[in-house]
């Protein structure tokens, strides 16, 4: 039996989740005031994600960077490998808000795009 | 001397709502601001969660401001960037300056300040030890990483837990730097919830409640600083100090409200925001001059700036065209008590509402399982059970034309945080 301990993030209230796992299957969560907590707890323990945002280098532009972000959530254990790719690649002026910088970014199926124009 | 219907001060989300609602209404308007782009300081907010109120999707701030700055080009309203605002005259007249023009005057038949909020510098925190370089203030070193594309140092130590400095502790570690810990003097975070979560417990940075900074060490470059545990008085107590080695000392500890044009003007400070005192308008104590956003008080979502932007703009634009009138009929004072520090707005004409009024307030303490009441001099109108209400989080009421209506005499309004 492994006991995980969440905070929940859906409201102000910040509602101190426990979560009893058995081999990755959830045996029992307590501490939730609302069903919002219950989904939250299941989502973390067993596919938690996040959008990952940056910055990207830019060349032959103004500005230097750009700033960007996984299109879509992504799974948190590979939080650091976008990272590396991110800081490995490099925009070419103009960047137009919303382009693709990086497709399919390590591999998660989803693209980095630009979250900004830059010229 | 050149005249504009409404001269608007900074060119953030603030301005930019204000701008729209403005000229929507029928009127001229100018944008002047001091960086070279619109948008403010959403375009170093380059995280995502912005939005989730007005567009009801979680954009990031780059995003967020575009969405305004799109809507202010599509109008073709007048802009000047690189402008730097002098002076604000109390009938309006408004000095400033830029490259191209050098100084110049605008008279101005409205003004709206939106001038937004800074952080409040090592200087005002009171933080012993020596004055090395590596101290940034949270948002200098987003700045830093998110713009110029420089990172301020490798091993980082983040006094305060406001969101700027929970955003950077993630930022910095996701671009390598070791975050060792962040350090919070009050026995609450200021943060928004999910901040700590996504950006602190996600990799596994400690925040040290009632801890503060007691020293610092390093002549030319910070080399360490120690930490200790605060008591209730809020001072160290001695034998809990534990030392870091860092390069990096972050500081996250609180917004001020950015008012030295207010106050030239002759604009009267509330001492609690640190803003402007406003009326039910938005309009300051000197007719004609506005102000919306962080430089009236510090907000916690910018979804809540651009709502009260957009009606900031609109009621100065009403009061260009001369729809609403000068004799204030009645003025009701809003007054914050009990665990209440302060309401936005503190006065309100009921002739000057249209069906609504939105009065935003922030707590003094966390409260659980607590009540908001509502007031009407000695009667309580509503009475409404909240599960918490930290000082992190904004908090509003709404009152109706309707229920002022009802209460032809009433004097005060006061809001109080009740235990039952």
């Amino acid at each position: 039996m492994e006991i995980r301990e969440l905070t929940c993030i859906n409201c102000p209230m910040g509602c101190l989740l426990t979560v009893t796992m058995d081999g990755g299957e959830i045996k029992e969560i307590s501490g939730y005031t609302c069903p919002r907590g219950r989904t939250y707890a299941e989502k973390e323990v067993t596919n938690p994600t996040r959008i990952v945002t940056s910055t990207m280098k830019v060349t032959g532009g103004k500005k230097d960077r750009v700033s960007c972000k996984t299109e879509h959530d992504i799974p948190k254990d590979k939080i650091f490998e976008v990272m590396e790719a991110i800081n490995a690649a490099e925009a070419v002026a103009p960047v137009v808000i919303g382009e693709v910088l990086i497709a399919n970014v390590a591999d998660t199926g989803v693209d980095v795009v630009a979250t900004a124009h830059a010229v | 001397m050149r005249k504009i219907d409404i001269v608007i001060i900074g060119g953030g989300p603030a301005g930019l709502a204000a701008a729209v609602a403005a000229y929507d209404s029928g009127v001229d308007v100018l944008i002047l601001e001091r960086d070279e782009q619109l948008g403010g300081i959403l375009n170093q907010c380059i995280h995502n969660g912005f939005g989730l109120h007005t567009f009801k999707e979680e954009l990031t701030g780059p995003e967020y401001a575009y969405r305004y700055i799109r809507q202010v080009s599509h109008r073709q309203i007048d802009i000047r960037l690189n402008t730097m605002v002098m002076d604000i005259s109390p009938d309006r007249v408004v000095t400033a300056m830029n490259r191209e023009e050098g100084m110049f005057q605008i008279q101005a038949k409205a003004v709206i300040l939106a001038m937004g909020c800074r952080e409040r510098p090592r200087g005002a925190l009171n933080i012993p030890g020596y004055r090395p370089a590596g101290i940034f203030s949270a948002g200098t070193a987003q700045r830093l990483v998110n713009i110029e594309g420089y990172m301020p140092g490798k091993e980082v130590v983040i006094l305060g837990s406001g969101d700027i400095g929970l955003i950077m502790a993630r930022r910095m570690t996701l671009e390598g730097a070791k975050v060792k810990l962040v350090a919070e003097l009050m026995p609450y975070s200021g943060g928004l919830k999910r901040n700590i979560v996504q950006c602190l417990d996600d990799f596994d940075i400690p925040l040290r409640l009632s801890h503060t900074v007691v020293d610092i060490e390093g002549k030319e470059h910070i080399t360490a600083v120690t930490i200790a545990e605060v008591g209730a008085d809020r001072k160290p107590i001695r034998g809990t100090e534990e030392r870091y080695t860092c390069d990096t000392l972050l500081l996250s500890c609180g917004l001020i409200p950015e008012n030295e044009l207010s106050t030239a003007a002759g604009v009267t400070l509330s001492p609690i925001t640190g803003g402007p005192v406003v009326n039910e308008s938005l309009e300051t104590d000197i007719e004609g001059v506005f102000a919306c956003g962080n430089v009236l008080h510090v907000h916690d979502l910018v979804d809540y700036v651009s709502e009260e932007a957009a009606k900031a703009g609109q009621t100065a634009a009403w009061y260009v065209r001369g729809e609403f009138s000068r004799d204030r009929g009645r003025e009701i004072a809003l007054k914050a008590e009990d665990g209440v520090r302060y309401t936005v707005p503190a006065t309100l004409d009921p002739n000057r509402i249209e069906d609504k009024l939105t009065v935003r307030f922030r707590v003094g303490d966390v409260y659980k399982d607590a009540y908001v009441s509502v007031y009407f001099d000695d009667a309580r109108i509503t009475h409404k059970k909240k599960r918490v209400i930290a000082p992190g989080e904004m908090e509003q009421i709404i009152l109706t034309r309707k229920q002022l209506d009802e209460y032809p005499d009433l004097r005060t309004i006061t809001i109080k945080v009740e235990r039952e």
